[in-house]
């Protein structure tokens, strides 16, 4: 039983928080939203050239072979951050479905490679949303059509863009044709991969809710430090301390809901499924309270364009409902708590009953 | 991350199933607020005793087995999952305990700590009077030294089994003169001395669940004193921190509660679904049990990392009484109109366990440091916003 980091895992999480600082600033995102393909092949090439595509690509490939504990810290930093869909959909989600496919599966050595240089860019068609983000500079499509995986080269597509409320994301509609040509998986295994590979984006997703909420704490805790009215600080009044207070105590204890249910995916614990479900809860939690005492702390101030608060709370919004939408994720945990039969006692949460 | 449990710690949960199964008694033991049922809550804890089970992460000469504390979160895992009584001394046990175990002397340890984990000695706190409650360093009780003793006078309330108990613990003023903080003394005293008055107080339930403690030149001996003079406030924080972060309300407890939750909600289905709420309810009661036992989990390995429990462990006492509140009240909702028997009510039998629990969870966001207090220090020691 030990339910801590590695010290290279906890480096590497530091090391690109330093990074992102200096490289990924507010201003700079808000350039690249102004761009119309809203991404910035200088800014991924960095990314790469820090090890993160690389992340989890196994080392038979040329990557780290880490895996979703490993991910568990980054994704928080790329939600820290503001860090667009693409980097995660690619070197984590992307990355993990490639790495399981058959190894007849043609090109799949090479894609994995070329996601580890930071070369290719994917985008991945769940059933679970009407939408894909990034399918626009995608160069290769992973489309779900029932149990079947199909990889679509992008000229196979077309595709509708949909703007989102929060400027980072570029979502569109895809209309494509299944072949057997694009068909990579199929039948049990097939849907074991979409199953594998929703947990791993919800997990994406509720590891960056995490960072967003951190950083909407942090926001709020300097502007309330700065902001003065009747003469004081604004967070000395009560009623502030205890707006953040509480979204501190959401975060702190949705991290090892987060971490453990990194842990069962990365070792395909039969409760994967729950756990996954369970930690997107509590970190969609955590970032929504995060987002609603921000702005109460910020007044006016935090309904503005201008001030950055809009660009973490937006995107928190606008995540909380992809990779498995608030009602599945909920649904999930409590068709296994209501429903089944399991003996949940206290020697239950490493061990099944 | 390895979260799978080493042979060794599955042989110990299997000694500890196997031992609480065959000694786990099967008639629910009388409330412990009553002298009858405290005798037998005594008794129960000195049969623990005798198994090597009563305080097992404390050292073997203490009267303990020397485990760690993931053994420990197994002992109680397995402890609450066999629906074994409540620990009628564990503030002592575990507040106190841990206290002489970081600050006391070799001869306070080997006087003390096996006597109190045979529950020879029972223990009671005494840190509120009728002017410190939430701001408990407006304490005025006196503690006098004069020679080789103080003379200890004034108040204590809210002593929890204090009626019962053989011994208290707490802070009193040894400094005359002294203000807030500084100059207080932390002391062990016994509750038979001369001078000492015990008047019990009837909680909510109508039991004499906590009592007034009053001193009337009361002579304690220099050597029940724990750690230096004057420097009490550091040795009582460091307890209270023990408090709320980690000992005091182990999550196997609200485990074994949620699990009843669920056997309950799972027996009134039909009834409790007819509000989808209810269901909704029931299951977040479960996932923060669980996020509970986790984050205990994850605290006992950063701890063994050499970490220090900070203003965390306010989150966690915030955490545990607000979910101890919303299961009962849940709990509460299901019941419907048999919720408010008592236990004497024929039609009552089992249920009316749910509203002692409900009646306790009232007390929850109260003790061990009021909620609202503790989410100042969360904003003021995590956060760094300013002082009011
Ligand atoms: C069941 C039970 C068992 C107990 N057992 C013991 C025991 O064994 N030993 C012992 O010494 N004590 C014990 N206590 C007492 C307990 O520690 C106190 O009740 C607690 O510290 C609060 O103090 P108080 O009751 O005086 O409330 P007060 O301090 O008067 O507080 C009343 C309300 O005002 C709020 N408040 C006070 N100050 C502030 C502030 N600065 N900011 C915001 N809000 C504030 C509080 O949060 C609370 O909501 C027990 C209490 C209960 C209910």
């Amino acid at each position: 039983m030990d339910f801590t980091f590695t010290e290279d895992q906890l480096l590497f999480r530091e090391a690109i928080s330093r990074f992102l600082m200096t490289e990924a600033a507010p201003e700079t995102l808000r350039e690249i939203w102004e761009t119309d393909e809203g991404r910035s092949p200088e800014l991924r090439n960095q990314m790469a050239m820090q090890g993160l595509t690389a992340l989890s690509v196994p080392e038979d490939n040329g990557g780290l072979g880490m895996g979703d504990i490993a991910w568990s810290l980054m994704t928080q930093e790329l939600g820290y951050y503001g860090i667009p869909d693409s980097l995660a959909d690619t070197a984590y989600v992307g990355a993990g479905l490639f790495s399981a496919l058959d190894d007849n599966v043609a090109g799949k050595g090479e894609y994995l490679t070329r996601i580890c240089d930071g070369e290719l860019r994917l985008a991945i068609g769940h059933q679970s949303s009407q939408l894909v983000s990034d399918a626009h500079l995608a160069e290769i499509l992973l489309m779900q059509h029932g149990d079947e995986v199909h990889l679509v080269p992008r000229a196979q597509i077309d595709e509708v863009t949909n703007p989102s409320i929060d400027s980072s994301r570029r979502l569109s509609q895809v209309t494509w044709q299944p072949t057997s040509e694009t068909c990579i998986a199929s039948g049990e295994s097939g849907a074991a991969l979409w199953n594998q590979t929703l947990n791993r984006g919800a997990l994406s997703v509720a590891g960056q809710l995490l960072g967003l909420a951190q950083r909407m704490l942090d926001l709020s805790v300097d502007y309330s430090v700065q902001r003065k009215q009747f003469g004081k600080a604004i967070g000395s009044f009560q009623a502030v301390k205890h707006h953040l207070a509480d979204v501190a105590g959401k975060i702190e204890m949705a991290k090892p809901v987060l971490y453990r249910a990194a842990c069962s995916l990365e070792n395909n614990h039969p409760l994967t499924d729950i756990h996954v479900s369970q930690a997107r809860n509590f970190c969609n939690e955590a970032s929504a309270l995060a987002a609603r005492h921000a702005i109460q702390v910020h007044g006016a101030m935090g309904y503005t364009w201008e001030v950055d608060l809009q660009m973490f709370m937006k995107r928190s919004w606008a995540l909380s409902n992809t990779w498995g939408d608030n009602i599945f994720h909920q649904a999930r945990v409590q068709d296994y708590v209501l429903n089944s039969t399991v003996d949940l006692a206290p020697a239950s949460t490493f061990e099944e009953a | 991350m390895k979260l799978t449990y080493s042979p060794k710690q599955q042989a110990f949960r299997l000694e500890v199933r196997q031992w609480m199964a065959a000694n786990v008694p099967k008639e629910k033991l009388p409330t412990y607020d009553t002298k009858e049922g405290f005798e037998l809550h005594r008794q129960w804890e000195r049969k623990l005793h005798e198994a090597g089970l009563s305080m097992v992460m404390w050292p073997t000469e203490f009267g303990g087995r020397g485990c760690d504390l993931i053994d420990w979160l197994i002992f109680e895992e397995e402890y609450y999952g066999a629906g074994a009584p409540l620990r009628v001394n564990q503030n002592g046990q575990l507040l106190l305990g841990s206290t002489l175990l970081e600050f006391g002397t070799p001869e306070q340890q080997a006087h003390f700590l096996p006597r109190m984990a045979s529950s020879d000695d029972m223990w009671a706190q005494a840190w509120s009077e009728p002017n410190a409650g939430s701001d408990m360093a407006n304490i005025s009780s006196k503690a006098i030294l004069d020679g080789d003793h103080y003379v200890l006078n004034g108040q204590k309330t809210w002593s929890t089994r204090a009626t019962y108990a053989d011994w208290a613990f707490g802070l009193f003023r040894s400094e005359v003169g002294s203000k807030r903080h500084h100059g207080l003394s932390f002391l062990m005293v016994p509750l038979d001395a001369e001078g000492v008055t015990i008047r019990p107080i009837k909680a909510l339930d109508g039991e004499d669940a906590f009592a007034e403690i009053f001193f009337d030149n009361v002579k304690v001996p220099v050597e029940h004193r724990i750690g230096e003079e004057g420097q009490g406030w550091h040795v009582a924080m460091a307890t209270a921190g023990f408090e709320r972060g980690l000992l005091l309300r182990s999550p196997a407890r609200f485990q074994q509660t949620v699990r009843k939750l669920i056997k309950l909600y799972r027996d009134n289905k039909v009834s409790a679904d007819r509000d989808p709420s209810i269901g909704v309810a029931v299951a977040k009661c479960w996932s923060d049990a669980e996020a509970y036992a986790l984050s205990a989990y994850n605290t006992v390995g950063r701890l063994s990392n050499g970490d220090k429990i900070g203003a965390e462990s306010s989150i966690n006492k915030v955490f545990w009484s607000e979910l101890d509140l919303l299961i009962h009240q849940t709990a509460m909702n299901i019941l419907g109109c048999t919720g408010e028997l008592l236990t004497s009510a024929p039609l009552a039998e089992e249920r009316a366990y749910w509203l002692q629990g409900f009646l306790f969870a009232q007390a929850g966001p109260i003790y061990a440091g009021a909620n609202e207090i503790q989410r100042n220090i969360v904003a003021e020691r995590m956060l760094g916003l300013p002082r009011a």
